[in-house]
């Protein structure tokens, strides 16, 4: 894996970087003075372009075996302003080009200009929006410069936002005016951590930052109050006060772009930060809340996740789940020997986890908004027959459940064996637990909606619309993108992959992550599994009672932890608590 | 007390003031405003810092000036978006609040079941 390097010069493939930053900008200035009617045109012409700009990127990395930079007017750091890209920024370049591509495909009947209509907002706003949040998250990927990051990011919020509500409804509006606020709330922070850091450091570039920085209070300052903004930007629990409407109420290409895309871009910044910033400065017990959060957004997450009776709201609590998956590897990559974070093993696995549910989990929005758009409705109790009247949507959103699971075989899979990998080698036996645990959860909500889906309709099923097919097989290729992931195991990896690829342990792994899902599924969801729904009015047994108060518990929690005062509170005190473990962490 | 130290504790207070107000008031429009408290904050304190790190013989350090210049943008831009989210909120539900109707699936899952 290539690393940032302090290179005060621009490298060749250099100009590429600033290439694929404009590129998407400039296809969004071009289809908004040439009108609605031609949007989508610009659109396509700008994602095969920028997808094959990825690729040329992703050879020149591969060619020069060391990381890209491009000085912007010559000028070199501290002064002027680097483009960076290491191994992880290309990867995560060329994901968010194949799934800006897969959306777009996906979209393309969704968001087409209604013929006669002179103009339409939704599908004008869409396809610019489209664009503007793949420039940004370019941005993100490629800054070597924590002031062009905080601008990458506020772009990539507002962005965002306006895709929350495209279609214009009372509900949506309110839930992107939260989502913004809050949003801003976090921006702040992490500002005020990057003024307080240039104020130490006099720098703000990754590079020189990285070397220059002490383990001292002000630097643990600027650490908490930025990896607080960072996780209200994320939407880790318990800071996901926006996600869940925002995710939920928007259109399914919309969500795919919220919930696979723009949540990455603040993830991978705090990578950034923690991994090539202030390795040195970082705690094992900050590092340990981190992954704690990410533990307990799992299991918040997912037991709500079973609850909903609505597909569109289950997938987006699954995407609040699946966050918490993308902390994890925050402790185990912490090497007690040199006291600091390496990139290594863990950095590895959970940038892989990060890729595999990019993929997966735009393909499962679709897949839901396919449902949605085919039945009218999205009430996971009236799915039955859906999977005979659309097998290729059901087969997706079926295989991206897989990929979220990280069972055999899929990327996540990859994934999740070489966090183990790292788990067993630090020995932080209690991640082992959650990684294991935390298929269990995914697994419960995918057969949930399965075993719905599947059952025998109780009249003939009536689809009040027919869904382009285009737009199901987009999102099937999507989740077969994610499993394929799976195919990194046999070219080089930058790693030592763990010994034997496919175990033994490995399948029966697989039973008892599908088997004890089931079992959650029937205990936990709102609507058990098997027998009808009238029996169970009846006598309710022990054990049922028990589960439903667990299952209620924690949709209170949710309740509580998402209104406003409750979660700016919490941004606060997790600020607090972060400087806490850091500081206490250092000195012990 | 110099002049650097006295704009920093003018700063400290403007982000408290700010952060108070983006916790405890109801109102959105009293939330942007409290947002913009919170970034005057910042941004004095970008400028004291600036003024605390000149050279001999310049009135400041250039690169923060920069960076504030291009933070009042993004501020005032996040302003807009907002004020005009709120605006359209209203428009369309004749009021302005933030406060989430209770999810449906709540009732149903307790009346119903």
């Amino acid at each position: 894996m290539q690393f940032l390097s302090n290179e005060a010069q621009t490298t060749p493939g250099g100009l590429l970087l600033a290439l694929v930053v404009l590129l998407p900008f400039i296809g969004l200035l071009i289809g908004f003075a040439l009108g609605a009617a031609n949007t989508r045109r610009v659109a396509v012409a700008t994602m095969t372009l920028g997808l094959s700009l990825a690729i040329a990127i992703a050879f020149s990395l591969l060619q020069a075996d060391a990381s890209l930079v491009y000085l912007l007017g010559g000028w070199a750091p501290p002064l002027g302003v680097a483009l960076r890209a290491d191994g992880i920024s290309v990867a995560m370049l060329l994901t968010v080009a194949v799934v800006v591509c897969g959306i777009g495909i996906y979209a393309r009947a969704d968001f087409a200009m209604p013929s006669g209509a002179p103009e339409a907002r939704a599908p004008f706003a869409f396809w610019l929006l489209l664009l503007a949040v793949w420039g940004s998250l370019n941005l993100v990927f490629v800054s070597g410069d924590l002031f062009t990051l905080y601008v990458a990011l506020e772009l990539l919020t507002f962005s965002g936002v306006p895709l929350v509500c495209l279609d214009g409804r009372g509900d949506t509006l309110r839930a992107a005016l939260r989502y913004l606020l809050f949003a801003l709330a976090g921006s702040l922070l992490y500002l005020l951590g990057a003024v307080l850091l240039y104020g130490a450091y006099g720098t703000l570039d990754i590079a020189l930052l990285g070397a220059a920085v002490r383990p001292e209070t002000i630097t643990w300052v600027v650490l908490a109050l930025m990896t607080c903004g960072l996780l209200a930007k994320t939407a880790l629990f318990p800071l996901h006060i926006w996600l869940p409407p925002a995710h939920a109420g928007a259109p399914a290409a919309a969500s795919a772009v919220l919930s696979a895309l723009v949540i990455k871009g603040s993830w991978f910044l705090l990578i950034r930060l923690w991994f090539d910033v202030m390795p040195g400065a970082v705690t094992l017990s900050a590092a340990q809340l981190l992954g704690a959060l990410g533990a307990i957004a799992i299991v918040a997450g997912s037991v709500v996740a079973l609850q909903q009776v609505r597909l569109k709201l289950l997938v987006a609590y699954s995407t609040v789940a699946q966050i918490g998956y993308l902390f994890l590897m925050f402790p185990l990559a912490f090497d007690a020997a040199s006291n600091s974070l390496l990139a290594g093993t863990a950095l590895t696995g959970g940038v892989l986890q990060g890729i595999s549910h990019a993929t997966a989990k735009a393909s499962m929005f679709m897949a839901a908004g396919l449902v949605y758009a085919a039945l009218g409705h999205d009430r996971i109790a009236e799915l039955a027959g859906v999977a005979r009247a659309m097998p290729v949507t059901m087969l997706a959103f079926v295989l991206s459940g897989v990929a979220l699971m990280g069972i055999l075989p899929s990327g996540a899979w990859l994934a999740k064996k070489l966090l183990l990998d790292a788990a067993s080698d630090s020995g932080q036996t209690w991640l082992t637990v959650v990684l294991q645990g935390g298929a269990l959860f995914t697994a419960g909500y995918v057969i949930l909606v399965l075993t719905n889906a599947l059952r025998r309709p109780a009249g003939a099923l009536t689809l009040a619309k027919r869904v382009s097919p285009v737009s199901e097989y987009a999102a099937l290729a999507l989740a077969l993108c994610s499993l394929l992931l799976a195919l990194a195991a046999v070219v080089p990896l930058p790693v030592q992959l763990p010994s034997a690829a496919v175990t033994v342990k490995d399948l029966t792994t697989m039973v008892l992550v599908l088997l004890g899902g089931a079992l959650l599924a029937q205990g936990l969801s709102a609507r058990p599994l098997f027998g009808s729904a009238t029996a169970e009015t009846g006598e309710a047994m022990g054990l049922q009672r028990l589960t439903a108060g667990v299952g209620a518990a924690f949709g209170q929690i949710d309740l509580v932890t998402r209104r406003w005062a409750v979660a700016s509170i919490n941004l606060i005190m997790l600020s607090i608590l972060f400087f806490a473990t850091l500081i206490l962490g250092a000195n012990s | 007390m110099s002049a650097a130290t006295l704009f920093g504790i003018c700063a400290a207070l403007l982000i408290g003031l700010g952060l108070y107000g983006l916790i405890a008031s109801p109102n959105p429009l009293r939330k942007i405003l409290a947002f913009n408290f919170v970034g005057s904050g910042v941004f004095l304190l970008l400028g004291s810092i600036a003024r605390r790190g000149a050279a001999a013989g310049m009135g400041g350090d250039p690169v923060p000036q920069a960076l504030l210049i291009t933070g009042i943008v993004v501020a005032f831009s996040a302003t807009a978006l907002a004020v005009a989210l709120l605006l359209r909120l209203a428009a369309v539900t004749g009021s302005a609040t933030l406060a989430e109707v209770q999810p449906a699936q709540v009732h149903e899952h307790a009346d119903g079941a």
